[in-house]
Order: structure tokens, then C-alpha cells, then sequence
């Protein structure tokens, strides 16, 4: 091959600029059509900007506002409370592909490549010509900056068209960003206004304003005045770093001795664990690392196999929590009036190639959701909502694999997705998510984070069962009621009117029907208190003496409230009544008001009774041994519902004969 | 409170009336479920109403009883079936009839065309005659809710035997062809499934002017059901099957076989057609030789026929073919 080839081909590698990567790669960077160009425009900027508030450790206050300006090109604007950028990091930030902070290190972000927002910005000038306008504040200067850019498509460099210092209007610190782009402003599943709403639903702390092309205001409101705690940078953990990996290290490191590299290198590995793998692998403890072979590069990572290493510190991943999944669900979806929101799991930390990561699951149940069709899925990863690609995440596949029918939905041959009046809400944090493209709308199905989704799931698909549970027994003890409470009186005081006698003392019929005692718990909230109110109905022939026993906030009682004092309180929310000879048909109860709980941490009483027998208490549970209530919900589910009633071989005269038609 | 079970597994035969009665199975009826603890609350409203009614000598039909129970409250039937169940539950448990309660059904308009003479006691409290070919219409003689002794006697009777038809539309063909006349015949109109005093007339008939009984009906499992109340007792009322069935009724057709034998136009059977007709497979009363044959092959060729398919053939070919051929062979004329 003649030089001059060689070099003919230098210049046309040159040439493939920036610009023709983008438009060969419009897909994997999320505009590959009009509708998600535009989705993609408003995404990137809104993610850098929870970004920057959470990395200043305020609550973000967002407006997006999408104009129309001609046919298919809009205006999109993007403003935050965050801490401002310096005025001379702008122009790299907006306008220079691969620039960013996070791309080396390993931490929770949502942002990871530092491709976004430039690509957003590059997108706009390709299709409308236009530079997109920078204005940032810094707490520190008097005036914004603010300046127009394109990128130097050829150079990946930023182009500042214009700058200017501008007085802005009693705002503090932010930043704005605007765009011009082609595109097309839908309504739908996979819209801007669902990717907000799925943003307000994992950022309960944030404040967000849309204002859509046509006109209004929609504002979802912060349901939290808590900022998820700064996530940090963490050093890898050792578990499932790869031999390529491992050597290059070797290579980097400013570390002399074997030891000291796999201290300072790893997280989670001390200098005595450092020594017990070299000893493992066969490799002097004072070895420099930059004489590392392949070979014993596959020996260290064997010998961490063996050796027990804590697991990755979790500090550097920012769980949404379970009580904040289930704040955010309910602030942005309360008007579908869901009966049930499962109580949210967050799994603790795993780790899969060095990286830790977490799962969170939320059920949402009931109300006004239609159980005529399949499950609504909400996809997360760190905190940013995944709109495609739902069939190729591990997320989906996760759910798919589940046998739902076991908690309370349809589920065709037990697989797929199930159908059922549901929302299930999965969100994966790490600090690196294993995406299956470039676009990052589909976790990819790496084993460990599937293995992690699907237990998940099943944790809180557990508390969904638990609570139709209950609901089935309530409905069924209230049919019951309605019998003694007003059918048989109703037939008592008939039947004495027709035969012209008083009416009979109906005591002994009622606890002959029933023969249980029968609890029965109701949660009202009303003006900022609960109304909490338990009835024990003794329609047992005789006296009964037990404890009941209430996982209630017991300093939150209004004690002008209460009347029936507990006899024991213990462990802040533990609190046991003594019921003493509650006599045949009398009824106890147990009512008072709780001051200043959120509404949404009290919406169900939970009761359990004790030093009575199981079998004769309906509406409740026994109390567990050690009070240990996570484990009875698990194994709540083995107990066998209790036998139907009536008289052995005796059948029941209007139930189970069969349908005589058509004959007079 | 017990109550033998209304049930097609609970009927057994009584050699000495010839007639489905109810078995020795007995169901609960108790408070402890809801349905049970309404429908003894709505028994207390029903002897309730039944004992005013008694009182002020009045009268009710059975709608307006499901009626009067809108002001029941919880005890208010959500449908006319419940309260008809009701009461006859009530005339089992006390042996009376539903007559004795003061509750009545309403007129179903079944109809007679035949040289009978019967003598009614009209509203005024006068004896009225009528023969029920010559003194009434070509819509025939009505049958009213009573037929018992105080109400209608029959005087004279000049025939040879009964037909009953299922539908209004034969029973006027048979009306217009003459063919009580002709062939000596009383005809009666069944209308679907006969009431109760359709069915007691019908009775009174054959034992007190001793004529034979034959049902003629369309060929499907629902007309099978029609002969069987008729002829057996009904599942619903067998407390009265001694006072209703017609032991010796014998069904014309249409059979299966008649499908086939007369080639008659046909629609398919459909699901609740196959249901039904398997349900009588089980049913005590359809358990003989022909009943079995007919039902089995009525499954196989998976078809059903209306009495009026006969038509084919024309507008006489009933009355002139089909009757007197199925006749001749039941040995009902010669």
C-alpha cells in the first residue's frame, strides 16, 4: 500500500465530522422521529437540571414551556433553580459533545455521557438553523450571562454567536436553556407531558411547570421538602471488574505496591483483605502493580472471588425511599382514586460488575383504573423515566416472568404482562445503568439487577395479595353483619307482630349464627387528624377477656381523644389495649384521633389480637409471636381460609339447586 | 326452616297417583347465609300480607304481591321469579294451595275449541253454559284462573279425545281446518309452558270425561319439557302433581324421528338447546326407551323443527296427514 493511499484515507477519516456521526447515530441518541426528537429536546436539559440541584442540594422548582412556532418547528425552553454554571464552562456544557463531569467517575447521576443537551443543541441548528440561548446565574454574581451557540460541527468545539450580561429579574441563581428544533408535540402514552409526570412521581421534591404549545399551565406540585442526600463518587467495588479492566488500572496507578493499588483502587477492600488476595493469587504483597501480568491479573480475580469483601458502600445510590415512591405516587396520580397503594419496597444494595445498584418497586391498586386491560408499567432508571423500548428492558421481561395470578391479577398462562386494574412502578438506581443502547430507554438484562427486579416485585405484589386479602374477608364478614344487625332483628320483631307476642330476645341467635368475635377497624381523615375507630362485637355465647394490639404512632394520639387508655406502649408505635369480660353481644370500642400525621402514612389500621383463640376472632389477625409483622405477611398467605358453616351433609335450601327454567 | 329441594335429582315417581312427586331430600333454609336470613325475612312480610289480605277479603296476583314488596325494604324480591318461589315454598310447607293465601295468578289466555259443554260461575254469582265450540268465537273459550268444581262443571262432551298445542299459530290452523270437528277432537292451547289451571283443566277432562290426552308440540328440548310437565309433573309445583299431571298423556311430536321420517326444514340446535337437552338425559322423567331415543338422536342430527314446518307440505297437510298418522299409531283413532 503506497503512502499516498495511507494518506488519502487520513484525510476522508478527518473528514467524518461530528455532524455525520449525528445524523448516521439519530437513533441510538433518542431523534429518530419527530415526536421523540422533541421528547429528547425537553429530557435532556430537565435531567441536567435535577442534576444541578440535587448536586447543590436544593429542591429543584422546573419550568418547561413548548411553543409552536411554524408547522413542525417548536421552541423549547428550559428553566431551573439550580446553582448556575461559571460563565466560562457554558459554552462547553451546552455545546461540546463528550464533555462532562460525569463520564469517569462512578456515582448516581442521570446524566452519564455528556452527550445530551449538546446533542439537543446540535439537533437544533441541523434542523432549524438556530443557536440555541445560555442565560446562567451564579449565586456569587450580580448579573446572568447569557450567550448564543451552535457547535463547530467540525471541531466539536462551541461557537459563541453572541454573549451579553443581562440583569435577571430577582432570580437568585438558575439557568435557562433554549432551543429551536423540528419536531412534533403529541398527547399520549409516550408524550412530554407522561415523561414529566413520570419525573414528578420519582422526584417528589421537585416543583414541575409544563406549558404545552396549546395553552395552559400544568403544575405538579412538590409532595417533598426533603432533597435526596448528595450521592458521591465511589471507587469500584471489587466484585465483577473484568481482567481488561483490572490490568489498565494496574497501568493508571499511582500506587508502588500490589497492596496499596487494591486498597486505594477498590472500595471495600482494606489492606488486610488486600494481603489475603495477594497471598490467595500468588502475588507479592510489594510487587508494583505496573508489573502486573495477565496471568496474575486472572489469579486476583479469582482470589476475590474467594475472599468474603463487604458489599459496595450504598451512599453512593439515592433510593427514592418507600415512603417517598408511595408520596410521589399518590400527589401525581390521586385523581385515578386508587383504592390501595402498596407499601413501596426498596431492596437493599447488590452489586453487579462492580457497580452497586438498587431496585424499588410501587403497586398502585384499584379505584378508578380500568382491569380490562393490561398493567400500566412506569420504568425508572435513576429517577429518569424510560418512554421506549418497553419489550426489550429487563424491567419488563422481569415483570413478564412473574406469576401475578398468585397476587390478585390476570395473567394469561402465568406469564406476560398481567392484566388488572394496576400501576407497577419499577425503578432501578446505580451508578452506572447497564443500558441496552445508547439512548438509555431499556435496562439491559444483566442477571443480577433481573434476579433483583423480580424479587422486588414479588415483595410488593405480597402486599397487594395481603390487602385484597383483606378486603375479601371484610366483605364477606359484612354480609354477615348485615344479617345480625338488621335482618334479624327485622325478622324478630315481624314475626312477634304476626303471632301477636313481644318481640324475642334475639342474643342467642345471633351468637349462634356468628360464634366469633368480630373486629372491625375504620380510618377516616378529615381537617389534618385520623379518625381512628376499632369495634369488637362479642357475638360469642360468652364473656371474653383478650388484648388488642394496634401498630399505631402512639405520642401522635390527641389524648383528649382517647378513651380507653393502652396498658402498654413500647417501641414508638407498638400499643396494646386490655379488653376485660366484654360480655355476650356487648361491643367494645376503641376510638381516637391522630394529630399531625401525613395522611398518607395512616391509611390502614393494622390490628392484631391476642390471649384469645384464632379460630373465634374474624377482621383481624393474632398477634405474631415477636411482633415481627413483615414476616406474618409473608407467611399469612399458608393459612387456610377458614371452613364454611352449616351443619355437616345438611344442604343449603336457596344456594346450589339448580336453576329451574321454564316450567311454570 | 326445611323445605324439600326443588330439584330435577329430588322428584320420584308415585306409583299410585302415576306422577313425579317430590323425594325425601330436604333443604335448609337458615339465617346464617344472607340469601337464606332474606328470604325468612320476606316470609315473615309475605304471612304479614297474606294475614291482612285475609282479613279484609281481598285479593292479589302474584305481580301485584312483587309489587307490594317495594315497600319492604331489605326484604323488597328484586325479581317476579323470587316471590312466585316463595310463594309455593309457603304451599308446601303448609300443604295449602296458593289459591288459600289470596294470591293469584293472572289470566294466561289459554284457550279451548271443542264440542264440550261446561257450566262456569260468572263474577255475578250465575251459572252460565257454554259449549265451547258453538257459543264462543274463533279465538275459543278462555280458561280461567280457577277450574275447580266451585268454579266450572263439565256438563256434556261430545269427543273422542284432547290435543294440547304448544303454539298459538297450529292451534288456529287446527281451528280453521276444523279439525275438532272432523276429527271429533277437543283442542286446547297451551301456550308455551301450560299454567297450573291449564293444566288442571286438562286433567278434569281426562278423568271426569274420560278422554285420552296427546301433546303436540315443536320438536325441541324445551317442547319435551312442555309434554313432561304435562304428562309427569313439573319439578317447580310436584307438591301438586297429583292435582296437575295427566299421567296417560301421550306426545305426538314433533319427535326426532319425525325430522327425519317427514323431512321436515330444520334449524340448528344451539348451545343452550344441547345444554338442555343433556340436562333431561339426567332428568328421572324423560328415563324410558322412546324418551332416550328421541333425545339422543335429536343430539346426533343437531337439529330442530317448529310444529308449522309441517307447512312444507301445505296448508292441510297436518290435519290431513301428520295427525292422523301419528294418531293411528298412538291408537288414539283408527
Amino acid at each position: 500500500m503506497s503512502p499516498s493511499i495511507a494518506h488519502e484515507l487520513a484525510k476522508k477519516q478527518k473528514e467524518i465530522s461530528v455532524s455525520e456521526f449525528f445524523e448516521k447515530n439519530k437513533q441510538i441518541l433518542g431523534f429518530d422521529s419527530l415526536t421523540r426528537a422533541l421528547i429528547t429536546s425537553v429530557k435532556e436539559p430537565v435531567d441536567n437540571s435535577l442534576d444541578a440541584c440535587e448536586d447543590a442540594g436544593a429542591l429543584p422548582d422546573i419550568v418547561v414551556k413548548v411553543e409552536k412556532i411554524e408547522n413542525t418547528e417548536y421552541r423549547v425552553t428550559v428553566e431551573d433553580n439550580g446553582p448556575g454554571i461559571v460563565k466560562n464552562q457554558v459554552p462547553n456544557v451546552f455545546a461540546r459533545l463528550l464533555y462532562g463531569s460525569r463520564f469517569h467517575t462512578r456515582a448516581q447521576r442521570r446524566g452519564q455521557q455528556g452527550i445530551g443537551v449538546s446533542a439537543v443543541v446540535m439537533y437544533g441548528q441541523l434542523t432549524t438553523g438556530k443557536a440555541a440561548k445560555v442565560r446562567s446565574k451564579i449565586s456569587d454574581e450580580e448579573v446572568a450571562y447569557e450567550c448564543e451557540l451552535i457547535l463547530d460541527t467540525k471541531k466539536n468545539k462551541p461557537d459563541k454567536i453572541t454573549e451579553d450580561f443581562v440583569i435577571w429579574d430577582n432570580k437568585p441563581h438558575g439557568t435557562s436553556f433554549q432551543v429551536h428544533v423540528k419536531g412534533k408535540y403529541i398527547g399520549g402514552k409516550q408524550s412530554i407531558f407522561e415523561y414529566l409526570k413520570g419525573v414528578a412521581i420519582v422526584n417528589p421534591h421537585a416543583k414541575i411547570t409544563f406549558m404545552p404549545p396549546e395553552g395552559g399551565t400544568i403544575v405538579f406540585e412538590r409532595a417533598s421538602e426533603q432533597v435526596p442526600p448528595p450521592t458521591k463518587e465511589v471507587k469500584p467495588h471489587p466484585e465483577g471488574v473484568e481482567l481488561g479492566e483490572m490490568l489498565s488500572m494496574a497501568k493508571y496507578t499511582e500506587s508502588r505496591k500490589m497492596t496499596s493499588f487494591l486498597n486505594t483502587e477498590f472500595s471495600r477492600i482494606s489492606y488486610r483483605v488486600a494481603r489475603e488476595i495477594c497471598d490467595l493469587a500468588g502475588v507479592p504483597q510489594d510487587q508494583d502493580p505496573q508489573d502486573m501480568t495477565l496471568e496474575q491479573a486472572g489469579g486476583i480475580l479469582e482470589a476475590i472471588k474467594k475472599v468474603k469483601i463487604m458489599a459496595p458502600e450504598t451512599d453512593c445510590l439515592s433510593p427514592i425511599g418507600e415512603t417517598l415512591i408511595r408520596k410521589g405516587l399518590k400527589n401525581v396520580l390521586g385523581d385515578l382514586k386508587a383504592d390501595f397503594y402498596a407499601p413501596p419496597v426498596t431492596r437493599d444494595p447488590r452489586v453487579y460488575g462492580g457497580n452497586p445498584f438498587i431496585v424499588e418497586v410501587g403497586i398502585v391498586y384499584g379505584g378508578g383504573l380500568s382491569s380490562e386491560e393490561p398493567v400500566q408499567i412506569l420504568r425508572f432508571a435513576n429517577r429518569v423515566p424510560l418512554m421506549y423500548q418497553q419489550g426489550a428492558c429487563a424491567i419488563t421481561q422481569a415483570i413478564e416472568a412473574v406469576d401475578w395470578r398468585r397476587y390478585g391479577l390476570e395473567q394469561r398462562g402465568g406469564q406476560g404482562i398481567p392484566f388488572g386494574p394496576a400501576i407497577v412502578l419499577v425503578h432501578v438506581a446505580s451508578t452506572k445503568i447497564p443500558f441496552t443502547s445508547e439512548s438509555k430507554e431499556a435496562v439491559a438484562n444483566v442477571p443480577e439487577i433481573r434476579e433483583e427486579i423480580e424479587l422486588a416485585l414479588k415483595a410488593c405484589a405480597r402486599k397487594l395479595k395481603t390487602h385484597l386479602n383483606k378486603a375479601a374477608k371484610k366483605s364477606k364478614t359484612r354480609v354477615k353483619f348485615e344479617i345480625v344487625q338488621d335482618i334479624i332483628p327485622m325478622i324478630a320483631e315481624k314475626s312477634a307482630k304476626i303471632v301477636g307476642k313481644p318481640v324475642p330476645d334475639i342474643a342467642g341467635t345471633i351468637t349462634k349464627i356468628m360464634n366469633v368475635v368480630w373486629i372491625e377497624d375504620e380510618v377516616a381523615f378529615e381537617k389534618g387528624r385520623h379518625h381512628v375507630s376499632v369495634k369488637a362485637y362479642n357475638y360469642t355465647p360468652k364473656s371474653q377477656s383478650f388484648h388488642l394490639h394496634m401498630l399505631v404512632p402512639y405520642d401522635k394520639i390527641d389524648e383528649k381523644t382517647l378513651k380507653a387508655k393502652p396498658i402498654e406502649t413500647r417501641d414508638e408505635n407498638k400499643a396494646t389495649w386490655d379488653v376485660k369480660r366484654l360480655g355476650s353481644t356487648d361491643v367494645f370500642e376503641l376510638a381516637f384521633d391522630l394529630k399531625g400525621v401525613p395522611q398518607e402514612q395512616y391509611d390502614e389500621s393494622e390490628v392484631y389480637v391476642s390471649g384469645i383463640d384464632a379460630a373465634s376472632v374474624i377482621g383481624c389477625e393474632v398477634l405474631p409471636g415477636d411482633w415481627d409483622l413483615e414476616h406474618l405477611r409473608i407467611t399469612e398467605e399458608g393459612v387456610a381460609e377458614e371452613a364454611e358453616e352449616g351443619e355437616e351433609g345438611e344442604v343449603d335450601y336457596d344456594e346450589g339447586a339448580e336453576v329451574i327454567n321454564n316450567e311454570d | 326452616m326445611m323445605i324439600p329441594l326443588r330439584t330435577k335429582g329430588n322428584i320420584r315417581f308415585d306409583s299410585k297417583s302415576a306422577v313425579w312427586k317430590y323425594g325425601k331430600a330436604m333443604g335448609a333454609r337458615s339465617a346464617k347465609k344472607l340469601t337464606g336470613a332474606q328470604m325468612l325475612l320476606r316470609t315473615m312480610y309475605m304471612l304479614e300480607f297474606i294475614e291482612e289480605m285475609i282479613k279484609e277479603s281481598k285479593s292479589s296476583t302474584l305481580r301485584e304481591m312483587y309489587y307490594i314488596s317495594e315497600g319492604w325494604a331489605k326484604a323488597k324480591f328484586s325479581t317476579q321469579d323470587e316471590s312466585n318461589l316463595l310463594a309455593e315454598d309457603l304451599e308446601i310447607i303448609t300443604t295449602c294451595m296458593r289459591e288459600d293465601f289470596k294470591l293469584r295468578p293472572e289470566e294466561d289466555g289459554a284457550r279451548v275449541m271443542g264440542n264440550i259443554t261446561i257450566q262456569e260461575m260468572d263474577r255475578k254469582g250465575k251459572k252460565k253454559r257454554i259449549n265451547c265450540r258453538d257459543d264462543v268465537g274463533d279465538s275459543g273459550y278462555g280458561i280461567p284462573y280457577n277450574v275447580e268444581k266451585e268454579k266450572i262443571e263439565f256438563v256434556d262432551c261430545d269427543a273422542d279425545f284432547i290435543i294440547a298445542i304448544e303454539t298459538g299459530g297450529m292451534f288456529d290452523r287446527l281451528v280453521e281446518n276444523k279439525f275438532d270437528e272432523d276429527s271429533h277432537a277437543v283442542l286446547v292451547h297451551l301456550k308455551g309452558q301450560p299454567a297450573r289451571s291449564t293444566r288442571r283443566f286438562i286433567k278434569r277432562l281426562n278423568e271426569e270425561m274420560k278422554l285420552p290426552v296427546c301433546t303436540f308440540t315443536d320438536g325441541d328440548p324445551w317442547s319435551f319439557r312442555i309434554h313432561a310437565s304435562l304428562a309427569y309433573g313439573a319439578i317447580k309445583t310436584a307438591h301438586l302433581s297429583e292435582f296437575l299431571a295427566t299421567p296417560t298423556a301421550e306426545f305426538i311430536g314433533i319427535t326426532a324421528s319425525d325430522i327425519l321420517n317427514y323431512k321436515l326444514p330444520t334449524d340448528k340446535l344451539n348451545d343452550k338447546d344441547i345444554q338442555a337437552l343433556n340436562a333431561e338425559k339426567t332428568d328421572p322423567r324423560f328415563n324410558d326407551q322412546f324418551w332416550k331415543h328421541e333425545i339422543d338422536l335429536m343430539l346426533e342430527i343437531g337439529k330442530k323443527a317448529e310444529q308449522q314446518a309441517l307447512a312444507k307440505y301445505g296448508l292441510d297437510y297436518v290435519t290431513d296427514t301428520y295427525l292422523p298418522e301419528k294418531l293411528a299409531e298412538l291408537g288414539i283413532i283408527k
